[in-house]
């Protein structure tokens, strides 16, 4: 059972931005592999009808790696990502991130998790409707910190909100609200979001499964790039195999196992 | 952070919360108003009546009295010291009052006081309550030559200018009956040349008619007194002072307006009958003037009491023992110190004349009016209950409007979870919503309510006015305007009490939505 501290001496998570301080990181070993699972389960049940979704998914993720898993509708790769994001938890089976189990974390623990070291990004955005996209990419760090900590720190926490908006090409569009906005763009706005938290790998759910090929490609870009010039491990799903072929490494799902990289 | 951020964006952009707001407002805003209007009628009404009958009132169950007032008081005085402001004896027996106005002589059963026109008004707001100024100074039972009522529309004339009128009139009436007497005798010189007098107006509605003397002419005994003939342009009877509804009729006149008819007025003569001390009693009659009046705007006073010099009254009784120089008196009204404790004295002054053993009932006003007090704090209670329960029913449409945004929320509760939000905070999202609609709404409520009740009387004259009927009938209630009174502490306790109702409606769903599993609220369509 792995520990949450503060303390970042011991810890190997490499070099800390400037949201990281004093973060509580995981003790890990020595090792490249950020995230696995061994023997992941998982069954839906529905009008008393048992599914079984994932049936032993063994799965790794180096650190720095972008990675792709792919597979039929229904194969359980959504599954296996709101697994592996610890937003729900397997019936059996164990999960690793840095070498420390996390799928029978306390809901605490897993909430600090989600919000500090994972980043995700949805097929259908989820951006919050009532706030601006500006407002949108803080919220992490407005989760992260109270009313007086975000406050005497809000100018730098939107310094740094508007320097990711602008990477993503938003710069025009703080003010914005999703619905004013584009599905490239509520996308980029999602990953700008995802990347507030400085996180140690970003998870995407079918990111281009809702865009036109043009607007998926630069959603590719946006990630190719993170990928290689932040070193930001990616695993991302999907069903589209040219969308996949961008990625560094591709996993196949075939009826809740994976079958070969 | 983003609980407050999100809580101030569900207020500005849901609308279905506006409904909610607005039954909050609607509750918090009635409930002030009724609040403050039943303090305003209790207070009017705890005034008047502990005005009228000072604090602790000593009196005898004989209707001739207790003996011996000036004894008593010293030892009440001993009792209960420093305690005591003032006292006064009076004497209050049933009484028959009859007057004539239009020919007709009219008579009304009315509870007739001697009072100690030094002392009575040390221990009550009498004085108050009568319409010459001189006489709210000092009243001394004697005629005023005029300025009664100044101010008041459709007051009579009244005062000596009244009386010397009326004697002139009834004199040139005389006169007149004499001669038409005198014409019918055959062979009598013809007068028919002699110009009949003008009418003076001596009272409302009595313009088209003849008023008719009112005094009670030689029936009285007073008139003829040591043999010389009483003359009412120059003299009074012993002074009287009435209830100002005994002597007149509260209606409205042909626009609609509020008027006061008049069938007597200071000037006029009255005569009283009641009962003497005797045995058996015998009725005794005398003839009194009317000096002022008396309005304290309680009906149940105003129609029914007259006041008498004490003296005169003990005299025309015989409750004076001549050989002993002792006075009975009916009752010692006591007026205490600001603060003292009523019930404590009370109790003394019971320890000290046991109801066994004198006679005597000794009681607070607050015990002469319990039943009436406690009908109005019996009332107010009700209604409060009564109004609270429409912040219940906000309350429930709180519950209702929020398990609508819960679920039109889903999927932004799922966003939240997946960018890390607790369930706590989740839930403190929805409690905080609930808990800034109740602020909004009772804070607007309250406005709302403080405004309607600082302007209740033009919105009641406007109500009035597009209904066709006066909502607040001062011939009904005696009050020109409705008697407000807000209490600071009543509005707190409202607009927490709504606020409070408000987040405890918010909480189920709150919980509800903090349950929410994430991936589930995610995928919700």
């Amino acid at each position: 059972m792995s520990s949450l501290r503060t303390d970042r001496g011991a810890s190997s998570l490499g070099t800390p931005g400037p949201h990281q301080k004093n973060k509580p990181v995981l003790e890990r070993p020595e090792s490249t592999v950020l995230l696995s699972s061994i023997g992941l389960e998982k069954t839906y049940h529905k009008a008393k009808v048992a599914i079984p979704v994932l049936r032993g998914a063994d799965f790794e993720v180096h650190e720095g790696e972008f990675l792709s898993i792919v597979g039929q509708s229904g194969s359980g790769k959504s599954t296996l990502l709101h697994l592996l994001a610890t937003l729900d938890q397997p019936d059996a089976g164990e999960i690793y991130f840095e070498g420390n189990r996390i799928d029978c974390l306390p809901a605490a623990s897993r909430d600090i998790l989600r919000n500090r070291y994972f980043g995700m990004i949805f097929q259908f955005y989820h951006l919050l409707p009532e706030l601006t996209t500006l407002e949108n990419v803080l919220m992490p760090t407005m989760i992260q910190r109270g009313l007086f900590k975000y406050w005497f720190s809000k100018s730098r926490h939107r310094k740094r909100a508007r320097q990711l908006l602008d990477m993503v090409g938003l710069s025009h569009r703080l003010k914005h609200r999703p619905r004013e906005l584009s599905g490239g763009e509520m996308q980029r706005a999602a990953i700008a979001r995802s990347l507030m938290s400085e996180p140690q790998i970003l998870l995407a759910d079918e990111p281009t499964g809702n865009l036109d090929q043009e607007a998926g490609q630069e959603i590719m870009a946006i990630l190719r790039t993170l990928n290689q010039q932040r070193n930001l491990t990616i695993v991302m799903v999907t069903h589209d195999q040219q969308i996949a072929r961008q990625t560094d490494r591709t996993v196949c799902l075939v009826e809740g196992r994976v079958e070969g990289s | 952070m983003y609980k407050w951020l999100l809580i101030s964006r569900y207020l500005r952009t849901r609308y279905i919360a506006l409904a909610s707001i607005i039954s909050v407002m609607l509750g918090v805003a009635t409930l002030i108003v009724v609040n403050s209007v039943m303090a305003g009628f209790g207070q009017e009404m705890h005034n008047r009546l502990h005005g009228i009958l000072s604090d602790v009132v000593i009196s005898s169950y004989d209707l001739n009295g207790l003996p011996d007032a000036e004894k008593h008081k010293q030892e009440i005085r001993e009792l209960l010291g420093d305690d005591v402001q003032g006292m006064t004896a009076i004497v209050q027996v049933p009484a028959m009052l009859n007057f004539q106005y239009d020919g007709q002589w009219h008579t009304f059963q009315v509870n007739l006081i001697g009072i100690d026109d030094a002392s009575y008004a040390q221990v009550s707001d009498f004085s108050g309550y009568l319409l010459h100024p001189e006489n709210q100074k000092q009243l001394d039972f004697l005629l005023r030559e005029d300025g009664y009522a100044v101010g008041r529309e459709n007051f009579p004339e009244s005062g000596w200018k009244r009386r010397r009128a009326r004697a002139e009139y009834e004199k040139v009436l005389r006169e007149q009956q004499v001669l038409e007497s005198s014409l019918l005798e055959p062979g009598e010189p013809s007068a028919s040349e002699e110009p009949v007098p003008s009418i003076p107006d001596f009272g409302e509605g009595g313009g088209d008619s003849i008023p008719p003397p009112p005094f009670a002419g030689g029936e009285n005994q007073s008139d003829l007194d040591d043999g010389v003939e009483f003359d009412p342009a120059v003299e009074q009877h012993t002074g009287i002072v009435l209830g100002i509804s005994i002597c007149s009729i509260r209606s409205r006149d042909a626009d609609g307006e509020v008027r006061d008819y008049f069938l007597c007025a200071p000037g006029d003569d009255v005569q009283v009958t009641f009962p003497n001390s005797g045995r058996p009693p015998r009725a005794v009659s005398d003839s009194f003037t009317v000096v002022d009046l008396y309005e304290s705007k309680m009906s149940e006073y105003d129609s029914s009491f007259a006041f008498v010099p004490l003296s005169r009254l003990q005299s025309l009784r015989g409750m004076i023992d001549q050989q002993r120089g002792v006075a009975h008196v009916s009752a010692i009204q006591i007026k205490l110190r600001e603060g003292a404790d009523l019930n404590r004295a009370r109790d003394r002054l019971q320890a000290r004349f046991p109801a066994m053993q004198y006679g005597y009932r000794i009681e607070t006003w607050k015990d002469m009016q319990g039943p009436l007090l406690s009908a109005v704090q019996l009332e107010t209670t009700i209604l409060n209950i009564l109004l609270f329960l429409i912040i219940a029913v906000a309350g429930f449409g709180i519950l209702a409007t929020f398990f609508m945004i819960v679920v039109e929320k889903t999927r932004d509760i799922g966003i939240l979870k997946s960018l890390g939000a607790p369930s706590r905070g989740v839930m403190s999202i929805f409690v905080g919503y609930g808990l800034a609609l109740g602020i909004v709404g009772a804070g607007i409520g309250t406005v709302l309510g403080l405004l309607f009740v600082e302007n209740i009387n033009h919105i009641a004259d406007g109500i009035g006015w597009l209904t066709g009927r006066e909502i607040f009938d001062p011939t009904v209630y005696y009050f020109q305007e409705i008697p407000v009174i807000i209490s600071p502490l009543a509005v707190l306790l409202v607009a927490a009490g709504s606020v409070l109702i408000a987040v405890a409606a918010s909480l189920l769903p709150a919980r509800k939505a903090a349950r929410l599993h994430p991936v589930e609220a995610l995928r919700y369509e």
